[in-house]
């Protein structure tokens, strides 16, 4: 039997707000344990909740971003749930109006375009951390456990996919693009190392042609997007297994064990898993009117792929455009410069994508360091196009450019890598190779059309390089019929 | 005992007939004499209290003048944050526990000058009606040591009748504030929800609670009020509009004023003494000039039960922080869970435990719609069953407790019994309208009688009108007689 795997993807973005969600505690990564709080973070007595403006107005840019419609009344929820790391024993929620829902993500997959549904994106406050002594940070057998609040209260925006994604792949796919959105928006720093995007994903299989869902399994702890493409394969592939060997698929939490490459199920029960929800009392509901959204709406960045679409008409490949409006803004800047000054879109991209990402690359540089603007760029591509640099000349400019050089013609020229254009010196330079030949004259006019190349080889050869090979060609040829 | 007003101790401390230090060494020299039975406050503040005194004399002074609570000794429920001085909400839980911050109603009150002599004794985390659920004993009602003070603020209500504080603060989450002034014979308000910020409040029921004052007139009600209400941005629940003044309807009478008698609140379980003394006043108030008529809220008979759904749910929720992790009372265990579940077993009383339960249960799955979910519902018919009433009169009035205060012990077997209490009291918290109780005079037993004044949200103007109205036609200024002697 043939089975297909339908995976849902939960993803949690870490907002980059200067406040925590409900407090005026900064948000701050690697700060002194305990050092950023308050009563109202610490869940001390007495101390309430006031909703952070800025990150509602975030997560309804990643919501519009995301083809969500946002409601127009939201109303927080308490998680109840009992964590030492959850200083109230509940969590700042929400459960059945979020601030966004319906929308979708358009993922490329294999040159194709799959749109995958988001069910809803709402906002709750983050956790504090454990840290477990001993026993490898493992909670059992740990000697102590210290706790740090820092992150606890900030802002977290939940973005939860519909079971629409169908394989390891389309799962990264689908990952990557949400990070790029997300990253694009400038809500959030979007690193995964930081834990400031997180993803846990639901999988499950079904014969192929079946309507109905089968049983999900949740899968945990992926810090990587290969790590969410190695689990949810792994996955797929044990649901497989279980079910062709006559077993059956529990509904669980798994662990994915990054180094064995496998899932374990999770034995530690994370409280109960009766949330026991209820209208937050603390907190009012919120109202984002016509006129707010539509403020937030037009404050949105061109996302990656209303800028693909945008390269395209500007006369890029998919593929070209695909790659170039997920490069970074920096690159991008020096594209979107350098068409402005009049290169055309398709030779920039090409330079941009091939010969500028790999110099940044071999040299270790940052693309927001690189000596390169649009201007700079559109003259290279510009001199190439009319012969004065040929185009191995014109890598060693874009070199001497990137290395601080000076602008291409400058370069090119302090370099002596002009092409020769003088028509009488290029002449005095085929005669003497013609001269010095006479066996490769004797042999064109036998009919050995490839000496013609042997004979401009010898050209550049005597020049340097620095002779137009095209022009060349065509003073020889006018010379050996003659 | 202080045996003025808080306008005449304002009047005199201006005048200079007496001094803020000389006003506090009363106030605690009556505590000294009256504790020991009383029982009204679990911590005394007396050095944080001599400095604010004799800052505030100093403040006079120099004619700085920071409102009518200046110099003023008064008393909080020990469920407000102090910073750095202990709050336990009466609970074991909170044993020792110094909060690092002032609730923002008691930043209000020093900024004003008040003179914080302490904190008042209350059922554990606000959970009753006689404060005989203090962890840390009981507070006993200064007209009867028999009998209890009513709760949950018993405490703040016990001070101020006789004579420790001249306003305390409590707050009101079912009658707590209400409930306990009706049995001690001192004026107790509820103001609109929202407009007193619950910032450093130690949350029972947050849609609810609201904090209020005991005062020994009505006059000195609204005063105190206006020391502490305004919007708090440190509270998103906090009201931010135009607040009215409650002093504008004192001494306006009644003339013409529509007064709803609610006829849900009389008959089976209310004391005879009560009804009679409810049916002379609004007799009373109908010969002051008041068109008074008798309005059904039916919605009242089912209150409180709903009450009993919604404030034990929001409680299961607030109460959760006390795990024994980060502050207060921890038992250790061996697991972090044990260590959880033996610190709230031992932490918290048997009153606490079991609201804990019936409100985990009702916003369990599978019973929140039943439970909590109907309960809202109730709720908001009530609010409609208001709204009705408001069209056609002004205030409501009411008994504020069916019965006087009660032996102590009486009602500690019975649960039921005892959240009959706040059968009066309950409606205005679930339509967080305001409601004052105004003493209108005693029982042949020689115990306290109130009666209690509802008006719409944000109607404190019209509330205190009619209760000053009350206070007049009641002429009711006795003061407890049982620990005269003391006195």
């Amino acid at each position: 039997m043939s089975w297909e795997p339908v995976i849902g993807i939960e993803v949690h973005v870490e907002l980059m707000t200067n406040s925590k969600m409900f407090c005026g505690c900064a948000v701050a990564f690697g700060a002194e344990p305990n050092t950023r709080t308050c009563p109202t973070c610490l869940g001390l007595p007495g101390a309430l909740p006031v909703p952070n403006k800025v990150a509602i107005e975030s997560i309804m840019s990643i919501g519009l971003a995301l083809n969500c419609q946002v409601s127009p009344r939201s109303v927080f929820h308490r998680k109840n749930y009992f964590y030492a790391d959850l200083p109230k024993n509940y969590q700042i929620s929400q459960f059945d109006v979020p601030v966004c829902h319906d929308g979708y993500l358009d993922v490329e997959v294999d040159g194709e375009t799959r749109r995958v549904g988001i069910e809803r994106a709402h906002m709750e406050e983050d956790t504090g951390k454990s840290m477990h002594l001993g026993a490898g940070g493992r909670i059992h057998a740990a000697e102590g456990t210290l706790l740090d609040f820092n992150r606890s209260g900030v802002p977290l925006v939940e973005i939860v996919s519909r079971p629409d994604i169908r394989g390891a792949v389309e799962s990264r796919a689908y990952a990557q693009q949400l990070r790029s959105v997300v990253a694009e928006l400038g809500v959030s720093d979007a690193r995964l190392e930081e834990g400031s995007i997180r993803f846990d994903a639901n999988v499950s299989i079904r014969p192929e042609g079946e309507e109905l869902l089968g049983t999900k399994v949740e899968i945990k702890n992926m810090n990587s997007f290969r790590s969410l493409e190695r689990a949810v394969d792994f996955e797929i592939g044990r649901q497989i297994d279980l079910v062709e060997s006559g077993g059956l698929v529990v509904q669980e939490t798994r662990h994915w064990d990054e180094e064995a490459g496998v899932t374990h199920s999770m034995r530690t029960k994370e409280g109960s898993s009766d949330y026991r929800y209820f209208t937050e009392p603390d907190l009012v509901p919120m109202v984002m009117d016509e006129e707010w959204v539509d403020e937030v709406r037009g404050r949105l960045p061109e996302l990656p792929a209303d800028r693909r679409r945008r390269y395209e008409q500007q006369g890029l490949d998919r593929q070209g455009a695909g790659v170039l409006s997920g490069m970074d803004a920096e690159l991008r800047a020096i594209y979107e410069e350098a068409v402005r000054s009049g290169a055309p879109a398709k030779a920039a991209a090409t330079w941009l994508t091939g010969e500028v990402i790999g110099w940044a690359r071999k040299h270790k540089v940052e693309s927001s360091a690189l000596l390169l603007d649009g201007a700079g760029l559109a003259e290279l591509i510009e001199m190439v196009d009319e012969g004065l640099v040929s185009s191995s000349a014109a890598k060693e400019v874009l070199d001497g450019v990137l290395s601080g050089g000076g602008a291409p013609g400058v370069v090119a020229k302090d370099h002596d890598l002009l092409q020769m254009k003088d028509r009488d010196a290029l002449e005095a330079a085929v005669d003497q190779v013609v001269a010095a030949h006479p066996g490769a004259v004797e042999g064109f006019r036998q009919g050995e059309e490839k000496v013609v190349g042997f004979l401009v080889g010898q050209v550049m050869k005597a020049t340097q390089g620095k002779a137009d090979p095209r022009a060349v060609n065509q003073i020889l040829r006018a010379k050996l019929s003659e | 005992m202080i045996d003025s007003s808080i306008s005449e101790a304002g009047r005199r401390l201006r005048s200079g007939e007496v001094t803020a230090l000389s006003l506090l060494k009363t106030a605690l020299d009556t505590a000294g004499r009256t504790e020991a039975q009383l029982h009204a406050f679990l911590t005394l503040d007396t050095e944080g209290a001599r400095q604010a005194a004799a800052q505030a004399d100093a403040d006079f002074a120099d004619g700085i003048d920071l409102g009518p609570l200046h110099g003023i000794p008064v008393a909080l429920k020990d469920n407000m944050c102090t910073r750095g001085v202990e709050t336990t909400a009466a609970s074991q839980i909170l044993a020792g526990y110094l909060p690092p911050y002032d609730a923002t109603v008691v930043t209000r009150l020093r900024s004003g000058g008040a003179v914080v002599v302490g904190k008042t004794n209350l059922d554990e985390f606000a959970m009753g009606s006689s404060t005989e659920n203090s962890a840390y004993g009981t507070t006993y009602n200064p007209w009867d040591l028999t009998r209890v003070p009513g709760g949950s603020s018993g405490g703040s209500a016990a001070s101020v009748a006789a004579g420790s504080s001249l306003a305390a603060f409590g707050s009101d989450t079912g009658g707590s504030i209400r409930q306990p002034a009706s049995l001690c014979g001192v004026v107790g308000m509820k103001p609109t929800y929202g407009t007193v910020s619950r910032y450093g409040l130690i949350a029972f029921a947050s849609s609810l609670d609201q904090i209020g004052p005991f005062t020994r007139t009505v006059e000195d009600s609204a005063l105190a009020l206006q020391a502490i209400w305004g919007h708090d941005p440190h509270d998103a629940t906090s009201y931010a509009g135009d607040y009215p003044d409650p002093t504008n309807g004192l001494g306006r009478g009644v003339e013409g004023l529509r007064i709803g008698l609610v006829s849900e609140l009389s008959g089976e379980g209310f004391e005879p003494a009560v009804e009679t003394a409810t049916g002379a006043m609004v007799a009373s108030l109908e010969s002051a000039g008041a068109e008074v008529s008798e309005v059904s809220l039916p919605t009242f008979d089912i209150a409180l039960s709903a009450y009993y759904l919604i404030a034990p749910a929001e409680a299961s929720s607030n109460l959760a922080r006390f795990d024994g992790i980060r502050y207060g009372l921890r038992v250790d265990g061996s697991t972090t869970e044990e260590l959880m579940s033996r610190t709230r077993a031992e932490g918290f009383g048997p009153e606490v435990t079991r609201r804990i339960l019936l409100g985990t249960y009702s916003l369990s799955a599978g019973y929140y719609d039943a439970f909590y979910g109907q309960a809202q519902r109730v709720r908001a018919a009530i609010q409609e069953d208001f709204a009705r009433a408001y069209q056609q009169v002004d205030v409501l009035v009411s008994p504020t407790s069916p019965t006087v205060a009660f032996e102590a012990g009486a009602r500690t077997a019975d649960p039921l019994a005892m959240y009959l209490s706040d059968i009066c009291t309950i409606p205005s918290n679930l339509s967080g309208h305001p409601a004052i109780s105004v003493p209108i005079g005693l029982d042949d037993a020689g115990l306290p009688i109130g009666f209690q004044v509802m008006a719409p949200a944000l109607g404190e103007e019209v509330m205190y009108q009619a209760a000053a109205e009350v206070e007049h036609l009641a002429g009711f200024s006795i003061s407890p007689t049982a620990i005269e002697g003391a006195l």
